[in-house]
């Protein structure tokens, strides 16, 4: 089969992918629409507290929007985006063709695509989850209508997703690597990667479970969180915090990871510390799994529990020192280049640092009973997440953007969306502390006046629309460089050192030509000081290889968004059980066929890779 | 680099002023004024904390600047090529050894406070000492309901305690989870659906003076639409007007003299009471007591927790309960009432006072 024969319409092109290149768009285009959805979600929030007694959004309509803001924005936004970076830069990294599992990747990201769509039509079919992120049991199982059957299906389907693709890449990082890439030689964002993807293994069971008691109670009947039927709620608390937890950590290891390469990058010097660092992200992956119970320090756990687990989550705190000064010191010397990555990375250092260090005063159980659920808990988490993961998205964005369509992300452009980004959130999330401590609870829909709230608040909302305004000129930026960007070299900011700047932007559908031997830390950089222009090769020029494009994967998903819907409406509506079973039917039919069907993939032949290789060059 | 520099000048000058503006909070509802022996644990944990932590974050800027100023790159350097550093053993000991440091200076402290404030063996005495004051904290949809189990009395939205003296609470919520916290006093602790919780607060009569008498009290964990106005208010007394309290509403029963009262109460007597009791001596099970007990509502301080306590808000209230509390219990529960009635059983329930 030749190249030219295989040209398809783009979206059937893109239904069927199973380029990990591709699916990294599909990744960043899902996860960015959900972003700004999540992003709207917060501007209604603080238009509506910017100032006492307001009545923009009252009462339950204002519960739904604070708890799609906080779903949509950790399992829609973040994760999948998360996923988009994983994606577009690990397989190259490692010097791999692809993921372990192609065809899995694909299903991953379909699973994640719908349950994210069912979760969102809740708004459109009576009415979104209103209990909350977290979903505490007492008060999701008294919730009225079916928000909160939107949530469990859309999360438990979206999970599958993303368990899939953490175990997906295990099995890359583990398998793939290219000849001579030790564990010891991998790039920080491909260990940041290995460490999320074994912390998606073990965190993502719990909630599964946690969502099937759920599902079980809200929809069959069952009495898993029912005190009455002996049940209890509190194991609900306990099962999604076990995941809970470890997903700051899935989130924001990746964020170190990303950053770890743009400090290196943009200073031209090799990471400080590389073993340390590589030590520490292991040391907060596992840390990460023995703290869960601090969310819960006033549930009543008793001092003995509180204290251990206080003691413990002090202890994250030492590993995660180590990293922030590996990166000053990486700087340290260093020849350093203030690009709009490198500006996020820059800044991203005293933000996390704040949100760092209330982390560990709300470590102080005895002083958390007062933090707890206040202002000041909302301020610390979006310290963490929006400093801390937000930043790393947005820098991980303009430093890829080139590897991934080809083309530079305007450079002025990207510094004012940066400027109005680091104001605007240091402006909305800083006075929040202080609210806390002057006692106002989170997630309230409005305040009385005469609290002291008045100005913190007010602050606090011309601070949301600075990034609103910032989100704005990002997308304006992405428009004008997909019109006219720039085109982007292979090693795009010059000073590349792992090995996806040794391949053209955006890379061909079969990364490299010969897999690279590697031959240390920054493999690129070496063969660079060297006066190389490209890898040491590892294999003489053949045949590459490829996986066929599949359409099961989005057909497999499809069919559990069509069960979730009929076992959803089984109750109230009699075609419910029948669309539930239809759903099942196909979702288990693809599969039959996924596993019946032999699929050899197809060869990209020799004399095709030299004509494509120099298109390149020319 | 100037623009850097600059930004971050008025970042700084912004929040110090904003700081200014906002102060430390009101002295009944901040937790940064504490009003008793737990907020002034909680207080100095954080006054350490905080301490530890602006150290760790001067150190951290002072060489984030130091480097970031220093090793920009220059024009006509563009090409040059920094050492390639692969780590310093000597450096990576110093910030991972003083930070396990810093963490014990707060681990212990937070320990040690950990465990006092979890003593709550007094109230738990096969027989406990009779001057002991132990309250029942019951969290309803939007509204608190306060007994004192060993005086037989209950109460609702206002709760009433003796100052300078540990009182003790026992937790729990009667239909989703809530969570018990006066600010000022000390920190939270959850209702639980499922289990009793226990805790103690100490109210400062000094504080208390300070405050005006009165400390707001708040529901710290999401519970349905109306959350935010789940309020309740904190009266601390010197123990002797306490102990008189105590006595009046023993003995405390409507006197109704004014005719359209008396015509309020009569309303009040066919659709409320079966939920509202208006005697603080209710010996109906917990779960037949769904409504706040009315009692002493001639002297609380708010109505329905969150409304100035005067004859037009009350009016609004029982026109309209779901503008006021969205989503609440006592909507639609008991018809419409003209205005007539509604003037009634205002002045019939402003009547209602112990005091």
């Amino acid at each position: 089969m030749s190249t030219v024969a295989r040209k398809k319409s783009l979206i059937w092109d893109y239904l069927t992918t199973v380029d990990h290149k591709k699916i990294a768009i599909l990744y960043l285009i899902a996860g960015g629409f959900f972003f700004l959805v999540g992003g709207l979600e917060a501007l209604f929030i603080r238009i509506q507290l910017a100032k006492p007694n307001n009545d923009f959004l009252v009462g339950g309509l204002y519960n739904q929007v604070l708890t799609m803001h906080g779903t949509t924005m950790i399992f829609l936004a973040a994760m999948p985006l998360v996923f988009a970076m994983m994606n577009a830069v690990v397989p190259i990294q490692i010097g791999a063709r692809d993921v372990a599992f192609p065809f899995l990747n694909a299903l991953g990201f379909w699973l994640f695509f719908f349950g994210g769509v069912f979760l969102n039509l809740s708004w459109f079919l009576g009415g979104a989850p209103d209990a909350g992120w977290t979903s505490y049991a007492s008060l999701s199982l008294e919730s009225p209508g079916h928000g909160i059957d939107f949530y469990v299906l859309g999360l438990q389907i979206s999970g599958f997703g993303t368990l899939i693709g953490g175990i997906n890449f295990l099995v890359t990082i583990i398998n793939m690597r290219a000849p001579g890439m030790t564990y010891m030689r991998m790039p920080m964002f491909t260990w940041a990667t290995f460490v999320t993807s074994a912390l998606i293994l073990f965190a993502f069971p719990p909630l599964t479970v946690g969502l099937i008691f759920m599902m079980m109670d809200r929809l069959f009947g069952g009495n898993f969180y029912n005190p009455a039927g002996g049940g209890n709620t509190i194991i609900w608390e306990h099962l999604f915090w076990i995941f809970g937890h470890p997903e700051v950590y899935i989130l924001v290891l990746p964020a170190f990871g990303i950053f770890s390469e743009i400090f290196a990058t943009f200073s031209k010097k090799r990471l400080f510390g590389y073993s340390s660092m590589v030590f520490a992200t292991v040391l907060i992956g596992f840390l990460g799994f023995m703290v869960w119970a601090h969310h819960m320090f006033t549930v009543g756990m008793g001092p003995i529990a509180n204290a251990i687990f206080a003691v413990a989550t002090m202890a994250i705190a030492v590993p995660t020192g180590i990293k922030i000064f590996n990166w000053l010191f990486t700087m340290w010397g260093g020849n350093i280049r203030f690009t709009t990555p490198m500006l996020y990375a820059v800044a991203f250092i005293p933000s996390f640092v704040m949100g760092g260090v209330t982390g560990v005063m709300n470590a102080a159980a005895a002083a958390d009973y007062q933090y707890h659920d206040s202002y000041f808990v909302v301020a610390h988490f979006h310290y963490v997440i929006v400093g801390g993961v937000v930043f790393a998205l947005l820098a991980g964005a303009h430093y890829w953007w080139p590897k991934m369509f080809g083309k530079m992300l305007n450079e002025t452009l990207g510094k004012i969306t940066f400027w109005l980004f680091f104001t605007g959130f240091h402006l909305t999330f800083f006075i929040q502390h202080f609210l806390g401590l002057m006692g106002m609870p989170r997630r309230v829909f409005t305040y009385l006046p005469g609290q002291g709230f008045e100005t913190g608040n007010l602050i606090s909302t011309v601070g949301a629309f600075f990034m609103a305004a910032a989100t704005i000129v990002l997308l304006v930026n992405v428009v004008i460089t997909t019109a006219k960007g720039q085109k982007a070299e292979a090693d795009a900011w010059g000073d590349g050192r792992t090995l996806e700047w040794a391949v053209a932007s955006p890379p061909p559908e079969y990364n490299f030509a010969q897999t690279p031997l590697v031959r240390g830390l920054d493999a690129f950089w070496i063969e660079k000081m060297e006066g190389k222009k490209g890898l040491t090769p590892a294999e003489p020029l053949g045949d590459i290889h490829m996986p066929n494009s599949s359409i099961l994967p989005f057909v497999i998903s499809l069919g559990l968004f069509i069960a979730a819907f009929g076992f959803m409406y089984r109750t109230e509506h009699s075609w419910g059980l029948a669309v539930g079973i239809i759903g099942l039917l196909i979702t288990l039919g693809s599969m039959f066929l996924r596993s019946v069907i032999d699929d050899h993939g197809f060869h990209i032949h020799k004399e095709e890779v030299l004509e494509a290789e120099k298109g390149v060059k020319a | 680099m100037k623009k850097w520099l600059l930004n971050w000048r008025l970042f700084s000058l912004f929040s110090v002023m904003a700081l200014l503006l906002a102060g430390c909070g009101k002295p009944f509802l901040s937790t940064l004024q504490p009003a008793g022996e737990v907020a002034d644990m909680q207080y100095s944990l954080m006054l350490l904390s905080t301490a530890i932590m602006v150290l760790v974050i001067i150190v951290v800027t002072i060489i984030f600047v130091y480097v970031v100023v220093r090793f920009r790159q220059r024009k006509g350097e563009e090409k040059k090529i920094p050492k390639q550093v692969e780590g310093s053993h000597k450096l990576e000991i110093i910030w991972t050894v003083i930070p396990i440091l810093l963490l014990i200076i707060l681990a212990v402290p937070t320990v040690s406070a950990t465990f006092k404030l979890a003593d709550v063996k007094p109230m738990n005495k096969e027989k406990r000492n009779k001057d002991i004051v132990v309250v029942n904290v019951r969290a309803n949809l939007y509204w608190w309901e306060f007994e004192y189990p060993d005086y037989g009395i209950i109460t609702s939205q206002d709760l009433v305690v003796p100052t300078n003296e540990r009182v003790y609470f026992n937790l729990k919520a009667s239909d989703v989870k809530h969570s018990f916290w006066i600010p000022a006093v000390g920190g939270k602790m959850d209702t639980n659906v499922d289990n009793k919780n226990q805790f103690w607060l100490e109210f400062d009569q000094k504080a208390t003076d300070k405050a005006g008498g009165i400390f707001y009290g708040k529901c710290a964990e999401l519970c349905g639409p109306s959350h935010a106005l789940m309020d309740f208010k904190v009266k601390p007394l010197p123990r002797e007007e306490f102990d008189q309290w105590v006595e009046k509403m023993k003995n405390a029963k409507p006197v109704v003299t004014d005719s359209v009262a008396k015509e309020g109460e009569a309303i009040f007597n066919k659709s409320c009471i079966g939920c509202h009791a208006v005697s603080p001596v209710d010996k109906r099970p917990e779960q037949a007591r769904t409504a706040p007990n009315l009692a002493n509502f001639g002297d609380r301080t708010r109505i329905a927790g969150i409304l100035e306590h005067n004859e037009e808000n009350l009016k609004k209230w029982l026109k309209d309960p779901n503008s006021v509390k969205p989503g609440n219990k006592m909507a639609g529960t008991y018809g419409n009432l003209t205005d007539a009635q509604i003037n009634a059983l205002t002045k019939y329930l402003m009547s209602l006072k112990v005091e």
